[in-house]
């Protein structure tokens, strides 16, 4: 199988601090190396994995807490457009929706980031101005990931020049299913370079790498590389995030935590659209990686439809009663 | 950092139609019994639930005598396909009942909603399903054509899995044309009389199952009854071998889920994470009041320090307290008697030089609660290694190679229960065949299926419930 010759160079340690910590200096020699350390992680088996997944989401969260959850909910979230058919119109609603979810509740926090498409970072940047929202935006050629790593590394600067806190990369699963682990570490290190001061999150798309083992793998993969957040799925691939997949990498980061006393974040995407759903997802966060990670710089939900879930919610919280999809609005 | 404190969330008790007295099931009726009333308590508050009539000898005698009328005359003769029907009502109530029942049994027994809603209920109907589905296929079960019932079987089921163990032991019996007298345990009656209650509402003709509560001395009474032809216990191996001492001779056929004290046994290429789950679920599950709990953990030398550091961390998670509470994990110990045999063991498993690490969770003031234990650097020779704790408290134990697992996990006079943990599918099977244990579980833990038989051997009893091999004990063979 031909090498590619970024893959086939020893990586070193990107300047700014952007790389692997001496723990791990040995897992990222070389492409031998990181092959071994990545098989040398202990296995996840699936049946059990989804037993406590499902176990853990028989907690049945009230009240306060509840209320809590939402609000925390909703700061977590990423608002994504991701659509062929976006205009700056749609980017600014989503912009203004973003900044203030709920008009008539001024107290509803604002959202961590909006998430769109490169071309559409300048319009959010525009729309969001010092509102303290984030832009994030994809990038290296999302969703598949299909393009030389010339291409991926422009549509990064792209992104960032024009304004993006946050770029949503896209690992190449390709490479990473034939086992080309050097190539898919170099992308990423590349792509944390072209990121400059902006945060990194590296989309696994675990849809496509299917088995539990994989995702770890493709997670400490993501970590090493130096990813700040490591993230399931584009939303354009089914099944996107799911339970369980979350549960590993969020064993992941915790394990990170554990070897190196670093904080990276995990970002489910996709698929998550009803209250009840984030939730159970923050009682994963709450008790596989821990409570620090109950923290929009830590933990984020990329998701479009949920927001106003999540409003409903809390207005029948605050309310005593449901209100409808009236009540919220529709951007 | 914030702090995410999870409000209380408990199930209403009222779902549970808690009645202040209830009465036995003799012969198709609610009545008083002879012998001296028993309170019920709630072990996570110590207050008196209800009041139980207990049976004296003679309402031992006429119920016995009840269930072989209704054998004789009814159950017995009737086709298969029609017993089918009753046993398959029965577990559509159960289906029915099903929150009545689970609130029910968290309140008499102690052990969270969480497990008697989402495993002894819906097992315990499971099993009602199953066994209604064999009822007329006898002839197929391999026991050669038309196997015949035994007669009259005498039941005593222990207190951990009150409901859940009364439909191990009814379902088969009823399914295979046998009548039945069970004594529930006498800290945990209610939910057996509830059973009573839905066994009266699907119609089976009188004295087909009778319910008596009452202590040891009840239970020796319809075991040793000459009207009794099969003879069923689950409990402690003491009362097993007292039990079977005194059926020598009697023709009565026997069989008896006693004890366990088993190895769950975690090599170095183990799926951790899982395996750590597995543990917990092994050892926590019911406050650790299983007989199959894995409750001597035997881990590679190579990651015992890990293990030991993710088991802590996990196990710090578990949410100890109000058993109703849907986020409890740990419920209350069922009876200060159980509570104190607890505190006994783990001060002996100090004194003995043991690590002992307890959970820093919050624990109730009020009721029977102990906090997750683990201790470790155990060695064979100590007490908490070889005696059943029966409690939330785990010893662990470490091994260098294959051949050392096994002579350690089979170090005991028991042989119920087994864990192996790898991801290495022949070593499982090299493991499976040389562990002494009637259960053998491969990277899971206490998991439970009407389909699969479960039973031990050695100390741990013998026979078999659940599978068609559970069969041959209610069929004359």
């Amino acid at each position: 199988m031909p090498e590619t010759d970024t893959a086939a160079q020893p990586s070193t340690p990107a300047a700014g601090g952007t790389g692997s910590p001496p723990a791990f200096a040995d897992a990222v020699r070389d492409e031998t190396s990181l092959r071994r350390f990545l098989h040398g992680l202990p296995g996840v088996d699936a049946v059990g994995l989804e037993q406590r997944a499902a176990g853990l989401a028989t907690r049945s969260i009230k009240k306060d807490s509840k209320l809590w959850a939402i609000d925390t909910a909703i700061s977590m979230v990423d608002l994504t457009t991701l659509e062929g058919a976006d205009t700056e119109g749609k980017v600014r609603t989503l912009c203004a929706k973003g900044r203030r979810p709920d008009p008539e509740h001024p107290d509803v926090p604002r959202v961590a980031a909006i998430c769109v498409y490169p071309d559409m970072v300048a319009t959010a940047v525009a729309a969001l101005g010092d509102s303290g929202v984030g832009v994030a935006s994809v990038a290296t050629a999302f969703p598949s990931g299909r393009s030389s790593l010339r291409v991926k590394l422009a549509d990064t600067a792209y992104a960032v020049e024009t304004g993006a806190t946050e770029i949503d990369m896209v690992i190449d699963r390709g490479a990473f299913l034939s086992g080309r682990y050097g190539q898919v570490f170099d992308e990423i290190r590349q792509v944390k370079a072209a990121c400059g001061t902006a945060h990194l999150k590296v989309i696994l798309e675990t849809g496509e790498l299917a088995t539990p083992d994989n995702v770890r793998r493709a997670s400490w993969l993501g970590l090493l590389a130096g990813g700040d957040f490591i993230k399931t799925s584009t939303g354009k691939v089914s099944p996107a995030a799911t339970l369980p997949v979350t549960h590993v990498m969020l064993q992941a980061v915790h394990d990170w935590h554990a070897a190196t006393g670093e904080l990276r974040g995990v970002k489910p995407a996709g698929g998550i659209r009803t209250t009840k759903d984030a939730i159970r997802y923050l009682v994963a966060v709450h008790e596989v990686a821990g409570p620090a990670w109950l923290d929009p710089h830590l933990f984020r939900f990329g998701a479009s439809s949920l927001l106003n879930d999540l409003l409903m919610q809390r207005r029948t919280q605050l309310q005593g009663h449901y209100s409808g999809p009236d009540y919220v609005t529709v951007d | 950092m914030t702090t995410w404190e999870y409000a209380p969330a408990p199930e209403s008790r009222d779902i549970a139609n808690l009645k202040p007295g209830y009465r036995m099931f003799l012969d198709g009726e609610f009545v008083e019994g002879g012998g001296e009333p028993l309170k019920s308590i709630n072990p996570a508050t110590e207050e008196v639930l209800a009041e139980v009539s207990t049976a004296d000898r003679d309402d031992v005698d006429r119920a016995v005598k009840a269930a072989g009328r209704a054998q004789e005359r009814v159950w017995g003769p009737m086709p298969g396909a029609e017993r089918a029907k009753y046993v398959y009502r029965i577990a559509r109530l159960i289906a029915e009942r099903a929150r009545e029942l689970a609130v029910l049994e968290s309140l008499d027994n102690g052990k969270p909603i969480r497990e008697s809603r989402d495993v002894d209920v819906p097992t315990a109907s499971a099993h009602f399903f199953h066994h209604a589905g064999w009822a007329d296929k006898l002839d197929f079960a391999g026991y050669g054509p038309d196997p015949r019932p035994l007669g009259v079987a005498g039941q005593v089921i222990p207190w951990n899995f009150p409901l859940l163990m009364a439909a191990w032991k009814i379902a088969p019996a009823l399914a295979c044309g046998n009548t039945v007298v069970l004594k529930p345990a006498e800290t945990t009656p209610l939910t057996a009389l509830v059973l009573a209650e839905i066994i009266q509402q699907a119609e089976l003709p009188p004295g087909v199952v009778n319910v008596l509560p009452g202590a040891g001395d009840v239970g020796a009474a319809v075991v040793g009854h000459p009207g009794v032809h099969k003879v069923a216990f689950t409990g402690s191996t003491d009362v097993g071998k007292s039990i079977q001492r005194s059926l020598a001779g009697s023709g009565k056929k026997l069989t008896l889920e006693l004890g366990g004290k088993a190895a769950n046994v975690v090599f170095d290429d183990a799926p951790l994470d899982q395996a750590v789950e597995g543990i917990v679920n092994g050892i926590f599950f019911n406050q650790g009041h299983v007989c199959c709990a894995g409750s001597r953990l035997l881990v590679q030398e190579s990651v015992a320090e890990e293990v030991l550091e993710k088991l802590h961390k996990r196990v710090a998670t578990l949410r100890v307290g109000d058993p109703l509470d849907k986020n409890t994990d740990v419920g209350a110990i069922n009876s200060r008697e159980q509570l104190t045999k607890i505190q006994e063991l783990v001060a002996s498993g100090e004194s003995e030089g043991a690590e002992r690490w307890t959970s820093p969770c919050p624990v109730p003031d009020k009721g029977f609660f102990f906090a997750p234990t683990v201790f470790a650097g155990v060695s064979q020779a100590m007490r908490i290694a070889r005696e059943e704790i029966f409690g939330p408290v785990l010893s662990v134990l470490t091994f260098r190679t294959p051949d050392e697992a096994v002579a350690k996990a089979n170090n005991t006079p028991y042989g119920l229960s087994a864990g192996v943990w790898t991801e290495k599918g022949s070593r499982i099977l090299w493991m499976a065949d040389r562990l002494r244990a009637g259960v053998v579980w491969a990277n899971t833990f206490n998991r439970f299926d009407p389909t699969a038989p479960f039973g031990g051997y050695r100390e741990s009893g013998f026979g078999r419930e659940g599978g068609r091999a559970g069969l041959e004990a209610y069929l004359d063979v």
